[in-house]
């Protein structure tokens, strides 16, 4: 199986739905002669042309605007936002028009459309150009979002997204477009609203989504060297979440930490913590422990940027908090 | 066809046209007479924004337009979505909340659409469906089509961000879209000279190179179609983005909830608009010129004042949704 990087993975999803369907088209900053700004996009231009591969102004509102428009009368667009930071300026066409045009219209107006773009926090951008996004917009009905972790499941769920009758918000990870990973030449899907066990273990659950499903891996290979046996569900879809695939872990390790990259208030580790009340309150041996982004907005400086972001050391110890053991 | 009479020449368009224009003008004005009704009694809900006062814009250029082109407008959409051909019964039903409405009940007031004839919507968030237009425009462009996209907006749009960046795409991408700001005057209490530092809003276009502006009489609606004519000529032949201020009035508050006049503006003012009323303009040229007859017009009345009441008798009769329908359509079960 070939080992590509989730920039490759993603560009393979766009170029082969782009192929299956000449509904579907790519709108955006910089998407055409520039390739793309993290040049998810490369090659596109020149294999599909300006039509069908759009460069367009500044201005978010605007051609998230025009995404819903050409959705609304039967095509497929793919509005890809520079990073979600800018996105927040076209929420108003994400929540107020994509999410709602379904149900107000009594059904007539389907949203057949993905809004993509890189989430979350890079190095050293600080407050305005790195936050995560996912319990803002899966806190919406009438929209779907997936966060994908890794590049098979970036071609995976991206294809799905393409291939959806409803509006879909794929958040992919701005440190992980590098990441490499297997991806298989052959045609797949990566169902939308389905978690997957990335890792097999009897003693902890962490569950967790999108660029944290690295840290969770990292961390059940250093938690393995002190015999402590994690269960990593990759929760790959937040809206919907896979409410069964955590309760299966849980109910199996009776313990459970939840790392996101978000805040803590009104965080998607809020809404999992929530399902575990539900679904496995005698199953637990602990309390539930979150790790997410310090409540601050992120600072620029190194070492306080390090200490507001969840990772690898947090993680192992709300593991080892759960287990009693440290 | 037999030889135009010279009166007809002179109305710009035949009798039996005319005779549409009148009827359609005087359907929106008794249809929302009884919509204000049944608000009072408590049948409609929700804010609802009457457009009494303006039907000869929405009448106007509508009755330019072919079945394949769209519409897609604000929340002031009753007398745009019966123009469109909607029926009175299924904009009843939706504003009384009843499963037989155009949106199922889901929409109200604010949100009317039909597939069926093009129209894609009022839209309650100010500015927010003008990107929406242009990118309908984009569609029909990257289909290759002759179709237009009319995108009726309140004069207080142009001040939005939304409006700047729908129409610099548009003109930028030469797409076949008719920008039409009804000129009111009032943006919810705020008058047009207190928002916009500009007085002639379809000035706004010189910000555009290649869009096609101008502004009309929105009281008088031959000059509002023959305005539609020249813009349909830009949009549809000469694929360029158009700009209309369509200069009119609205009778009734903002909502339901505004009073008519005392508090933004005078009843002296009001009653200066009232002496240029659209119905009344069109009504008394046709009579002068012998197209009809004070009993044609009483006629006309009485269908109309009848099918309004039908509208209302089917909306009361109509079921309210049922409770199984709340999770209805907030997402398409099947996947293309």
């Amino acid at each position: 199986m070939a080992v590509i990087t989730y920039r490759e993975a993603l560009n393979q999803a766009l170029r082969e739905e782009m192929s299956r369907d000449d509904r579907v088209f790519l709108m955006g900053e910089e998407v055409a002669q520039y390739n793309g700004a993290y040049k998810v996009s490369k090659g596109l231009l020149d294999e599909f042309g300006e039509m069908r591969v759009v460069d367009t102004p500044i201005t978010e509102l605007g051609f998230a605007g025009v995404g819903v428009g050409a959705a609304m009368v039967g095509l497929r667009p793919i509005i890809e936002f520079m990073t979600w930071n800018f996105a927040i300026l076209a929420l108003d066409q994400v929540v107020n028009s994509a999410a709602k045009m379904l149900y107000m219209s009594g059904g007539q107006y389907p949203m057949p459309m993905v809004f993509r773009g890189p989430n979350g926090a890079a190095l050293q951008l600080s407050a305005q150009h790195s936050q995560a996004f996912e319990s803002w917009l899966a806190h919406i009905p009438g929209i779907k979002v997936v966060t994908p972790g890794t590049p098979y499941d970036a071609k995976g769920l991206l294809k799905a997204a393409i291939r959806d009758d409803n509006p879909v918000i794929v958040l992919e990870g701005e440190m992980l477009y590098n990441t490499k990973g297997e991806v298989p030449e052959h045609e797949y899907i990566v169902p939308i609203g389905k978690a997957d066990l990335k890792r097999e273990g009897s003693d902890c659950s962490i569950i967790t989504n999108g660029k944290m499903v690295l840290v969770a891996m990292k961390a059940a290979d250093e938690l393995a060297k002190e015999g402590i046996k994690v269960d990593v569900v990759d929760l790959r879809t937040v809206r919907p979440m896979d409410v069964e695939a955590i309760a299966t872990s849980v109910r199996k390790t009776n313990r459970a930490v939840v790392l996101e990259e978000g805040w803590e208030l009104a965080g998607i580790g809020a809404q999992v913590v929530d399902y575990v009340q539900r679904e496995c309150f005698d199953d637990l041996d602990a309390p539930v422990v979150r790790v997410h982004q310090e409540d601050v907005p992120m600072p620029y400086a190194k070492g306080l940027e390090k200490s507001a972001k969840p990772d690898l050391a947090k993680t192992i110890a709300a593991v080892k908090k759960v287990m009693y053991v440290d | 066809m037999p030889p135009k009479k010279k009166s007809e020449q002179s109305l710009g368009a035949d009798g039996a046209t005319l005779k549409e224009l009148l009827h359609s003008m005087l359907l929106q004005r008794r249809f929302e007479e009884k919509v204000g009704e049944a608000y009072a009694l408590g049948k409609i809900g929700g804010f609802c924004h009457l457009y009494i006062g303006q039907e000869a814009v929405s009448t106007g250029i509508i009755s330019m337009l072919r079945p394949d082109d769209y519409v897609i407008t604000t929340y002031r959409d009753h007398g745009q979505a019966l123009a469109r051909g909607m029926t009175p019964r299924s904009v009843m039903a939706e504003l009384f909340g009843r499963i037989d409405g155009c949106s199922r009940g889901k929409g109200g007031s604010m949100h009317l659409f039909d597939r069926n004839v093009n129209f894609l919507g009022g839209h309650g968030i100010v500015g927010g469906h003008v990107p929406i237009a242009a990118g309908v425009g984009f569609a029909i462009k990257y289909r290759g089509g002759d179709q237009v996209i009319v995108c009726f907006m309140g004069e207080s749009v142009v001040n939005t961000g939304a409006f700047h960046e729908a129409l610099n795409m548009a003109a930028l991408w030469k797409l076949p879209c008719i920008f039409v700001i009804e000129n009111n005057k009032y943006g919810m209490g705020t008058a047009v000279e207190r928002a916009a530092a500009i007085k002639d809003l379809s000035r706004r276009a010189d910000a555009y190179d290649g869009m096609y502006a101008e502004h009309v009489d929105g009281q008088d609606v031959m000059a509002v179609r023959d305005a539609t004519a020249r813009a349909l000529t830009y949009a549809r032949k000469e694929q360029k983005p158009v700009l209309l201020e369509v200069r009119t009035y609205r009778y009734m508050g903002h909502s339901m909830s505004d009073a008519v006049s005392g508090t933004y503006r005078t009843k002296a003012e009001l009653d200066e608009y009232l002496k240029r009323d659209p119905i009344n303009l069109l009504k008394a040229k046709m009579l002068d010129e012998g197209i009809i007859s004070d009993d044609d017009f009483a006629a006309m009345e009485q269908e109309i004042k009848a099918v309004c009441q039908d509208s209302w008798d089917f909306a009361d009769a109509s079921p309210e949704p049922p409770l199984e329908s709340l999770y209805e359509d907030v997402l398409v079960t099947t996947e293309s």
